[in-house]
């Protein structure tokens, strides 16, 4: 089995929304970061090390870097702390593309 | 009878950090007096204990809480600039002669966004609560997807509602287990065992030791009295002295090989079990998020549970100006969190340190130091834990630096010293910085090279785990940027 969402809190209807993944159209709810939208939607890993060994959610709050990928163009965003949005364009990265665009870290 | 002072005329206490103790910072420094501005990176006050619901899942919904009646009072507090969606990236100490905190600066926005309006804060004290993150021993397969820190699956239940498996092993060590394992199951997940590996004798040697310390933490102790009635009742078993030493499969987490432990956390020949799970939660305890006292100048207290904040009985740092709660000062759970952040924050903003409605404040930040020691006594990390390696186990998950390498690296004379082998390794040069391998790299170089290598390199100040220049990410674009514009007024908070 993988991740599964669990019943929300009664009387919050959920909010739908759509997010593409590598292309592919992936159904979320409102209120989920976007690795909380792939795991919902049965995806436990996104991103490949430089072995090409697969990684996702690890630390689940922003310390560990394992769930990083693009987001509306940009790379490098913490899938565990970014909100996903509707109509969000979302591409998977591999430890080689990663390796710009960021100070420090 | 003097006029109240204009919020601009007010003492500045910038607090960085939502948790229990910089929450309770800012209450006590507003009701002392002072303007606050309060920062968290995250949407919503309440850090990794009060993680609320977000408003599309039903929203906070413990209206009538100590906590809900707190945040009120200090979101809604006519001096209280509440900045949330907020990193602080760095701290800039004024120069040697000019006393007083660093400035702050801080970006707001989604986070890692890349065009997030940049801002410097120049408080007249500064309190810094940013809490601490699961530390996670490696261990054969702790790579896979599906191996979460304990505290990510507490993470995604409490604020995201999904659960992360239905045939989950918890292993690891200290009472944080407990309510991640009664999160897991009050979301109809199947939790198969809870593993302390710590024996029996260990943990109620320190717990048991001054028994009238446990009973000063009440709320702790019902909570975790709570969860292991739940633990009952779901009949989980809950077993000591044994562990997860592997975890193996094909793509993702499908299996965990389970061993019993001695006291010094050695495996005990042919007690290896290996049983099927869909996910695998693992905590060793807490590592607390030093940059930003770091990046103050702070000094840091060495203690047998690892480095932490050193704070004077007015939770005061070495630096002038710059006051410290929470778990950045050592690992004892949100009631402690809380009550030094309340003293923080009412001693920042100039309060009467004597106050008599101190006393009691003070009294149970004593009670919090004492259960911080017993629970570094009861849960220790067994000094055998390396057994469990093997030369092709992932030490740092970034550059996927293996136990073989870092090991001829630290014991190859000239190689020994922490920069050296960082160079040598990459360990610790992955995104993450070191922030989850650094304890453990320092651990095993240390006690790989005896006497530990001492000497700093090049003239540079001693290479440490958590010294990084930059405490959260920013793009080089928002680097290149000045701030935008001047500080915010008190109400023109960004939630
Ligand atoms: C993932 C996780 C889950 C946990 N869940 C529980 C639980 O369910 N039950 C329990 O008893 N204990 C839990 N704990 C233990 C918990 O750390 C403490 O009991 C308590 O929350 C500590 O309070 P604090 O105020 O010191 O820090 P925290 O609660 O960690 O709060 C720190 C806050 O600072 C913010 N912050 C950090 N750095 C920056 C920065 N640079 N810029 C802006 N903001 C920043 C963070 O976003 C966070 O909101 C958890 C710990 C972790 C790591
Ligand atoms: S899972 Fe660690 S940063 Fe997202």
């Amino acid at each position: 089995m993988s991740p599964r969402p669990v019943r929300t809190a009664p009387g919050a209807p959920e909010r739908p929304l759509q997010i593409t993944v590598d292309g592919d159209p992936v159904e979320g709810v409102a209120g989920r970061s976007i690795a909380g939208i792939l795991l919902a939607a049965g995806r436990t890993s996104w991103r490949t090390a430089r072995s090409g060994a697969p990684r996702g959610v690890f630390c689940g709050i922003g310390v560990c870097f394992d769930c990083v990928l693009t987001v509306n163009g940009v790379p490098d965003v913490r899938a565990c702390r970014r909100r996903a949005t509707d109509g969000d364009v979302v591409t998977t990265q591999t430890r080689a593309a990663a390796d710009n665009g960021e100070a420090g870290a | 009878m003097t006029a109240a002072p204009r919020t601009e005329d007010r003492r500045h206490v910038v607090v960085v950090g939502a948790g229990p103790a910089g929450l309770a910072a800012a209450g006590s420094a507003l009701a002392a007096g002072a303007r606050v501005t309060l920062a968290d990176a995250a949407e919503r006050p309440g850090g990794q204990y009060h993680r609320t619901l977000p408003e599309e899942f039903g929203g906070p919904r413990d209206g009538g809480s100590h906590f809900a009646r707190l945040r009120r009072r200090v979101l809604d507090h006519p001096h209280c600039t509440w900045l949330a969606e907020t990193s602080v990236w760095a701290l800039e100490r004024p120069d040697p002669e000019q006393p007083g905190p660093p400035r702050v600066h801080t970006l707001t926005g989604p986070a890692d966004g890349n065009d997030r309006p940049r801002r410097v804060l120049t408080p007249d004290a500064l309190v810094l609560a940013p809490g601490a993150h699961d530390r996670v021993l490696p261990f054969p397969g702790w790579e896979l997807p599906g191996v979460y820190a304990a505290g990510a699956a507490q993470a995604l239940v409490k604020g995201e509602r999904l659960a992360v498996g239905d045939d989950v092993l918890l292993a690891g060590s200290g009472p944080f287990l407990l309510p991640v394992a009664t999160a897991l199951l009050t979301a109809g997940a199947g939790v198969r065992e809870v593993l302390e590996a710590n024996t029996p004798k260990t943990v109620a040697a320190g717990w048991t030791r001054r028994p009238w310390q446990l009973a000063a933490q009440p709320a702790k102790a019902a909570e975790l009295a709570r969860c292991t009635a739940l633990l009952v009742r779901h009949r989980v078993p809950y077993r000591m002295g044994r562990t997860v030493i592997e975890a193996r499969g094909d793509g993702r987490v499908e299996e965990a090989v389970t061993a019993r432990l001695r006291p010094d956390w050695s495996v005990v020949p042919g007690s290896e079990r290996t049983v099927p799970v869909d996910a695998l939660c693992v905590t060793h305890g807490f590592t607390p998020q030093l940059e930003l006292p770091l990046a103050a100048g702070c000094a840091l207290l060495r203690t047998p549970a690892g480095e932490f904040v050193a704070v004077d009985a007015d939770q005061r740092t070495t630096m002038p100006g710059v006051y410290a709660a929470g778990e950045i000062t050592g690992i004892a759970g949100a009631p402690a969190a809380r009550t030094e952040g309340a003293l923080a924050g009412w001693c920042a903003a100039g309060g009467d340190p004597a106050a008599p409605a101190l006393h009691r404040v003070r009294r149970n930040r004593e009670r919090g130091r004492a259960f911080a020691a017993r629970l570094a006594a009861a849960h220790p990390v067994g000094p055998a834990w390396p057994g469990w390696l093997r030369p092709e186990t992932v030490i740092c998950r970034c550059e996927e630096t293996d136990y073989g390498t870092l090991r001829s690296a630290a014991t190859d004379a000239s190689g020994a010293a922490p920069r050296v082998i960082k160079l040598a390794t990459r360990a610790g040069l992955g995104p993450c910085q070191a922030r989850i391998c650094g304890p453990t790299v320092a651990e095993l170089t240390a006690r790989l090279h005896s006497p530990p290598p001492g000497r700093p390199a090049e003239g540079l100040p001693p290479a440490a785990p958590h010294r990084r220049p930059l405490a959260q990410p920013i793009r080089l674009g928002e680097l290149a940027r000045t701030p935008d514009g001047p500080e915010p007024d008190p109400k023109e908070s960004t939630a």
